[in-house]
């Protein structure tokens, strides 16, 4: 029999409101412990909350993008249970009237084809302060800063089938909120958070199988090899006979290792009940149509917008819409060299690596979109070549050529980069290279027609460093080829 | 001076016949010699009244007075106030210190009033007769072997026994109605929304609502034009302008429409309680009102649906007493579980105790649905007997309580005993009605309340039914013989 790997997520992911859900204090990440927590963050007696009608908005946004039910009714309701970094003793969320209901959002699998997701609701709740247990000698320190921010927990259907589809879907998720600008997304700060429900059952059962929660994944490696280790540690209890335990896990991405947190039977009852300090919250379709007005384009929509306006691949459409602010890059850089897919490539390519290398976001590329573009452009009207524009673009990361615009220009005119064209000075320099060359000429003129082309590239390597890399290989290629096969005859 | 009233007070105050400091002065004094009788305060906060009576005199020199800048008053001590022990008579917070005004004290605060202290009550407002207070019950300036009644028990006292001319209370169930029958002074239950919760702490949130206690309708005017308002920070406050509610005090009832339940004059009702009432509506007929029966059928319901929805609300109300922030703390807690059992074991007295469990148990998974759902229902029912009882009246009227006030320990062993005792004004909270209490008689030698239940903001024609009655008659002058 075959096992079926069944897995639906919760994600928590941080709106990026200035002030608290319900409170004014500030939601900047980084400040000294409890200077960002005010009376009623504190839960001091008395202190009522007051709903920040920006969440709201950020949360219909959402609801939107993913295609969902609009609650027009939504319930805060108490969360109750006991933890120090809880102040109220309860945690405000949503239970039976969520702000955002049923929608979607599809995924691209790896064979190409596209898998449809379902997403139960999204629901707006707060986060709970920091406990932190080092540093107190055997107390515990509490920090309630980041108690009260604002969080959209999203929550799939159980759709996914592998870690891959869930890496896939979470990714997705990502992207939409950061394209909204309803989320930082920034995961080592805990900004977009994965709870992952996994079960096995046999191939073509409808029965889902017992389920575990692995909670808190910030990362997608993490979420990734949480989920392999716990298909495979689920199939070998099954595999054994044994039955799996319904409980929360938590799992450590630094020594791979996950660990049981708490049992089913060791679960809080939660005595949701509506939240009497607040009112339910009412919108119309006016409000509604007013948030649509303000959607930016989605990645789905661009994607499909790259591959028409600019002719790219389904890959390339793909990899450069995911994010605004790549795909901002891409078509800044594509306008200033008009040639999409050179900017893709580079965009893809040289760029990529070298954020990566530095792990820096494309937000902080020390390269501009207008730089990149102007130094593609360069290679476009043929002057440089590719070579020297790596070499240009390694100047720029650099910071040489200063950052404004035409600094492209300015490297490629210091460092003597441009590209000879002159066919006069070129073929002067493949004769200088042919007369030195005896023997592989000898070697050339022996050789098959047909085995003459992978010869060539001695030659062309000699002459563009006669040309100090400036010739342009085209050309070269060219009349090497011509003066090479006019000796043959 | 002790004897005038808020009215009399802040005229005496206009026109120079003496100074807000005097005045304070006088009546700290009074308070600090006569409060060990009652046990009606519970902080009484000198030096800050003399601060603020000295900043109300410039303010009156200067010609920039309001009406109540420099009249003194007292505060429930559930009200936060900045630098000043807010206990909410309990344990839990004998030792905490408020950072923040709530939005009541700090619209006394701008008005010029006096705060001379803060006034006993039951232990987070939960009890019937001040006997769950921390610091001893407030006792009953009429009868001290008898209870002031609650949870606003030292308000109430602190009024009748003419230590304060007026004081702020708080009613979830009957709180400040029921406080002011049982001493014979006038409290007023606005529509809940009317004033803002913002700093008062917490009891049954969806039921909580402050209002004044003094001896007069007029002054329950005065008093309600400084608390009642919109307030951005309480999300159940109501935007909706308030009127002058000294305005229209003096309007004739010519016409007035009043109905009486015929569940609120029947079964176990004290009979000399029934004829001061009834006495009391012959009054009103006098004054030129009319009076229908009519029925609110379910009367007996509003006490078993109160004891689900106000204990489930405070169950989660009162999680944030915990021992880690503020507040009471258990010596050397051993670990977390410890420290929350202990400290909560040990600061919370036995009523407030009683209410966590029966509101845990009433929101538990199995349990909602039959308990906190059906309790929600009958609220619905209860809200709807109003709704068509106002159709045909303009004021309903009856018996604040079915008895006078009881002797101190006499009910604490029966809860449900206590709890019955709120039966005619619990039904108002569930509606989220304005109520009024004004004395009209005796029982027994001691005081008997009428109530009167108005529409949704219908405060300022309540204020002025009750006004006109104590145009009429004497019973909210009456003060007990030894004060």
């Amino acid at each position: 029999m075959e096992w079926e790997t069944v897995i639906g997520l919760e994600i928590h992911c941080q709106l990026a409101t200035d002030s608290k859900i319900f409170s004014g204090a500030s939601t900047a990440f980084g400040a000294e412990p409890n200077t960002q927590a005010c009376a009623v963050d504190l839960a001091l007696p008395g202190t009522l909350p007051v709903f920040n009608d920006n969440a709201l908005k950020m949360a219909v946004k959402f609801g939107l993008a993913i295609d969902a039910q609009i609650g027009k009714k939504s319930v805060f309701a108490r969360k109750n249970y006991f933890y120090p970094d809880l102040p109220k003793g309860y945690q405000t969320s949503q239970m039976d009237d969520p702000i955002v209901g049923i929608g979607h959002v599809d995924i691209q699998l790896k064979d190409g084809t596209t898998k449809r997701v379902g997403v139960t609701r999204a629901h707006l709740e707060e986060d709970a302060g920091k406990s932190l247990h080092e540093d107190y000698h055997g107390m515990t320190g509490i920090d309630l800063n980041r108690a009260g921010t604002p969080l959209l927990e999203i929550v799939s259907e159980p759709d996914m089938r592998s870690a891959e589809e869930a890496v896939a879907y979470a990714k997705k998720i990502h992207s939409i909120v950061t394209n909204l600008g309803i989320s930082d997304g920034d995961m080592s700060q805990g900004s977009f958070r994965c709870d992952v429900n996994v079960s096995l059952r046999y191939k073509g059962e409808e029965e889902f199988g017992t389920r575990t929660e692995t909670k808190n994944l910030n990362s997608f490696k993490f979420m990734e090899d949480a989920i392999k280790l716990e298909v495979e540690r689920q199939m070998d209890i099954l595999e054994d006979g044994g039955e799996i335990t319904q409980e929360t896990r938590l799992y450590n991405g630094d020594t791979k290792v996950a660990r049981s947190m708490r049992s089913k039977e060791e679960a809080n009852d939660y005595r949701y009940f509506p939240c009497p300090d607040l009112l339910p919250v009412m919108i119309d379709d006016d409000f509604i149509d007013a948030i649509r007005a303000t959607l930016p384009e989605l990645p789905d929509a661009r994607h499909q917008r790259f591959m028409e306006q600019y002719g790219l691949s389904d890959y390339d459409a793909g990899v450069l819409s995911g994010y605004s602010d790549t795909a901002a890059y891409f078509e800044t850089a594509t306008e200033q060299c008009d040639d999409a897919k050179l900017a893709a490539n580079w965009v893809m390519g040289e760029l990529s690596k070298h954020l990566n290398s530095n792990s820096l976001e494309i937000a902080d590329s020390p390269v501009s979109a207008e730089q990149l573009g102007q130094l593609l452009a360069r290679i476009k009207d043929d002057t440089i070549n590719g070579k020297a524009a790596k070499q240009v673009f390694e100047a720029l990361w650099k910071g040489e050529g200063g950052n404004g615009e035409g600094a492209a220009d300015a490297i490629i005119e210091a460092k003597g980069l441009k590209q000879v064209t002159d066919s006069g000075a070129i073929e002067a320099m493949i004769d200088e290279v042919i007369a030195a060359a005896t023997p592989q000429v000898e070697q050339y003129k022996a050789a098959e027609p047909e085995k003459r082309g992978k010869m060539l590239g001695f030659f062309m390597g000699k002459v563009m460093q006669a040309s100090k890399g400036t010739a342009n290989p085209g050309q070269v290629n060219k009349l090497l080829k011509t003066k090479l096969d006019a000796l043959c005859d | 001076m002790h004897n005038k009233t808020l009215a009399e007070l802040a005229q005496g105050l206009a026109n120079g016949a003496f100074s807000s400091v005097e005045l304070t002065q006088s009546l700290l004094d009074r308070i600090t010699t006569e409060d060990s009788r009652y046990n009606s305060f519970i902080s009484i906060t000198h030096a800050q009244a003399l601060a603020q009576a000295e900043a109300a005199d410039v303010r009156i020199k200067a010609g920039d007075a309001a009406p109540l800048t420099g009249v003194p008053i007292a505060h429930k001590d559930i009200f936060c106030t900045d630098g000043v022990r807010t206990s909410c008579g309990s344990k839990m917070l004998d030792n905490f210190i408020a950072p923040y005004n709530a939005t009541v004290i700090e619209a006394f605060n701008r008005a010029g009033a006096v705060n001379l202290g803060k006034t006993n009550m039951d232990e987070f407002a939960m009890g019937s007769s001040n006997e769950s207070s921390f610091y001893g019950p407030a006792l009953n300036p009429w009868d001290t072997d008898r209870v002031p009644g609650g949870s606003s028990g030292g308000s109430a006292a602190a009024v009748a026994a003419r230590l304060v001319p007026a004081a702020t209370g708080t009613d979830t169930g009957g709180s400040i109605r029921q406080p002011a029958a049982l001493t014979g002074i006038t409290g007023l239950k606005p529509t809940y929304g009317r004033v803002s919760r913002y700093g008062m702490i917490a009891f049954a949130s969806s039921l909580d609502q402050g209002g004044p206690m003094a001896r007069t309708a007029e002054d329950c005017a005065l008093m309600l034009n400084v608390m009642a308002g919109f307030d951005p920070k309480d999300s159940t406050s109501i935007e909706r302008d308030v009127p002058d509610y000294s305005a229209d005090l003096d309007k004739p009832l010519d016409g007035l429409k009043i109905g009486l339940p015929k569940e609120y004059f029947s079964g176990d009702i004290d009979p000399e309680i029934q004829s001061a009432v009834q006495d009391a509506i012959k009054q009103y007929e006098a004054l030129g009102a009319t009076v229908k029966e009519i029925s609110l059928p379910n009367t007996q319901l509003c006490i078993p649906a109160y004891y689900i929805i106000a204990p489930a609300e405070a169950s989660s109300n009162l999680s944030r007493f915990d021992g880690v922030r503020y507040g009471y703390r258990c010596e050397d807690p051993q670990d977390l579980e410890d420290l929350y059992k202990r400290t909560r074991g040990e600061g919370f007295g036995d009523e407030v105790k009683r209410r966590i469990m029966i509101g845990t148990y009433a929101l538990s998974a199995g349990y909602y649905d039959a308990y906190y759902l059906k309790a929600q229902r009958i609220r619905r029912l209860i809200q709807q007997d109003f709704v068509a009882a106002f159709n045909d009246v303009d004021v309903i009227m009856g018996p604040t309580t079915p008895h006078p006030a009881f002797k101190i320990g006499e009910k604490t062993n029966d809860p449900v005993a206590m709890y019955l005792e709120d039966i005619f004004t619990i039904s108002v909270n569930l509606a989220g009605l304005p109520g009024m209490s004004i004395p009209v008689g005796f029982a027994n030698g001691l005081p008997v309340g009428l109530q009167l239940i108005g529409k949704h903001f219908d405060e300022a024609r309540l204020l002025n039914i009750a006004h006109k009655f104590q145009q009429a008659t004497d019973w909210h002058t009456k003060a007990p013989s030894d004060v």
